[in-house]
């Protein structure tokens, strides 16, 4: 009878530090962080906060305010910490500096978020860029770098010393946890959003290393992240258009392949097998941010993706809107990217000699960088196939060489031979 | 906190000191950004150093010391000069080194300081 009842006080005490490690760690760490900028030293204290919960919740009972306890417990070993540093080290950031924030914490009972700032201070530009990524979706989701590294493509104990690096250089260099003043916020937004997108498309690159499930969590927890950025920033339109572009991403995911792992292209996608749901939740993000009155780069591709997504409805795709919206792209962020894309948008809106056209541009602009672009090859693949012309077949096979996905590679291939079996 | 702005300047960049036509320019700028530095009243002094054909790199190898011509490393940058200043965070540190003449040509380091 007993020792049934411990094994229950043990699992309420695991559920309960479950729980708030999956609904505080971020604002925990972000809180202890914020004022010392130790990020390292913060989840080390949180970590052993929670090693104590594990070991005193099954005795005493789980406190009525867990996260509480956490932040207290957690504040109490930095302070411990502090103090030895302090003898040791005197390079270290002010004891008092983080005597008199935990002081003004004590007086708020519900404890301040300083996710925001924290996510600014790992996108800050002083910080290697391959690195942010990482670096947010483990000090706010706390995922730890071996369960990262394969879709950094990057080994575990890499990852792990770049972490630790970055870690250093913001409290060493003095990057203060503050949110970017208005004339700097686009900026700063954009590296965030940046790389909330970038772990997205690594979680979800079937090039990347390890298994589908971890990188699959590198994509879902990229969607916490996205969905943060506009819990934060309520009505940002930035950060509601790159969380209406992953949603729709996401909502595809099923549709873009069929049982046997083959690729299928998007405007060949069964819309039934589209999700509703994540559909209805980018839908409403689209709304909100047309709403603010203004589009930058993410706001623009939503619509775009909301214009794709409009066929479930019509049956057809209407390109000329999409075109339409990758120019208006290409005036405020005109990379090689949306370039070729809206050449693709041409491909269908206006014909394969105006695709062509606006690859020539391209090309005229940057031969360098269009001859190991994946999709200027296949985008101009395809126009030249619409032409009939056998050069064709060499651009399929450039693009199926350069692509790092098999399916697309066997794809490309597949459309490489009807392009010759029409010459025949 | 205590940061240094290691002013690297290019060849070019040393040549116009001396260059007639452009010393007034090249000083003036320099002149102005130690004005607005004090003005903010950020400064804690700074220097200038002469050419990198002035420099000798001295080494001990096992023991013995090994002199030789020119700076260390030898790289197309060099140092010209640096400033300590004393602001909030490195987003003002990195603010003043961006107003500073040698990143318009060249390249400015920005580095927090040892505290002793």
């Amino acid at each position: 009878m007993g020792s049934s009842n411990h094994r229950a006080a043990v699992d309420d005490a695991e559920r309960a530090a479950a729980t708030a490690a999956s609904e505080s760690y971020g604002r925990l760490v972000a809180l202890l962080a914020s004022s010392t900028r130790d990020v390292a030293a913060a989840e080390d204290a949180l970590a052993d906060a929670f090693e104590a919960a594990l070991r005193t919740w099954p005795d005493q009972g789980v406190p009525t305010a867990p996260d509480a306890w956490l932040l207290t417990t957690a504040r109490r070993k930095l302070i411990d910490a502090g103090r030895r540093a302090q003898t040791a080290d005197r390079a270290e950031p002010s004891l008092a500096l983080l005597l008199e924030e935990l002081a003004s914490a004590d007086r708020d009972s519900r404890f301040p978020d300083k996710r925001l700032e924290l996510l600014f201070v790992c996108a800050h530009p002083a910080i290697d860029v391959r690195i942010r990524t990482p670096l947010m979706l483990q000090t706010v989701l706390g995922l730890d770098a071996k369960r990262m590294a394969g879709a950094f493509l990057v080994a575990p104990a890499t990852l792990s010393q770049r972490l630790v690096r970055a870690k250093h250089k913001i409290r060493d260099a003095g990057i203060r946890f503050r949110i970017p003043e208005p004339d700097e916020l686009p900026e700063r937004l954009d590296a965030v959003l940046e790389a909330i997108y970038g772990g997205y498309t690594a979680g979800r690159s079937t090039a990347a290393a390890g298994d589908d499930h971890r990188r699959g969590q590198v994509a879902t927890e990229a969607v916490r992240l996205a969905r943060l950025m506009v819990e934060l920033l309520p009505d940002h339109p930035e950060a509601l258009g790159l969380l209406a572009v992953i949603l729709y991403t996401e909502a595809r995911r099923d549709a873009g392949r069929d049982p046997e792992g083959r690729f299928i292209p998007l405007t060949e996608q069964d819309t039934g097998r589209w999700s509703a749901d994540l559909r209805a939740e980018g839908d409403a993000a689209v709304r909100r941010a047309a709403a603010a009155g203004y589009l930058g780069p993410f706001g623009i591709e939503a619509n775009i993706q909301a214009a794709h997504m409009a066929r479930a409805e019509t049956g057809a795709t209407d390109w000329r809107t999409i075109r339409g919206l990758y120019d208006t792209l290409l005036l405020i962020s005109p990379t090689i990217g949306a370039r070729v894309a809206a050449a693709a948008a041409a491909l269908e809106a206006d014909g394969p000699a105006a695709a062509l056209d606006r690859l020539n541009g391209i090309e005229a602009d940057d031969a360098a960088v269009t001859a190991r672009y994946q999709p200027w090859w296949a985008v101009r693949a395809h126009a030249l196939q619409r032409l009939g012309d056998p050069e064709a077949l060499a651009a399929f096979d450039r693009a199926a060489g350069m692509t790092d996905d098999p399916a697309i590679r066997a794809w490309l291939l597949e459309r490489a031979a009807t392009s010759s079996a029409d010459r025949a | 906190m205590k940061y240094v702005l290691l002013a690297f300047e290019t060849e070019d960049a040393y040549a116009a000191r001396t260059d007639p036509d452009r010393a007034d320019a090249y000083w003036g700028a320099w002149s102005a950004f130690g004005a607005a530095l004090a003005e903010a009243g950020v400064t804690e002094g700074g220097a200038a150093v002469q050419p990198p054909g002035t420099a000798t790199a001295v080494r001990l190898e096992d023991g013995e010391r090994q002199v030789q011509d020119g700076p260390y490393p030898d790289t197309k940058e060099q140092l010209g000069g640096w400033f300590i200043i004393d602001v909030p965070d490195l987003d003002a540190a990195l603010d003043w080194a961006a107003k500073c003449p040698s990143s318009s040509d060249g390249g400015t380091e920005v580095r927090p300081l040892l505290e002793m």
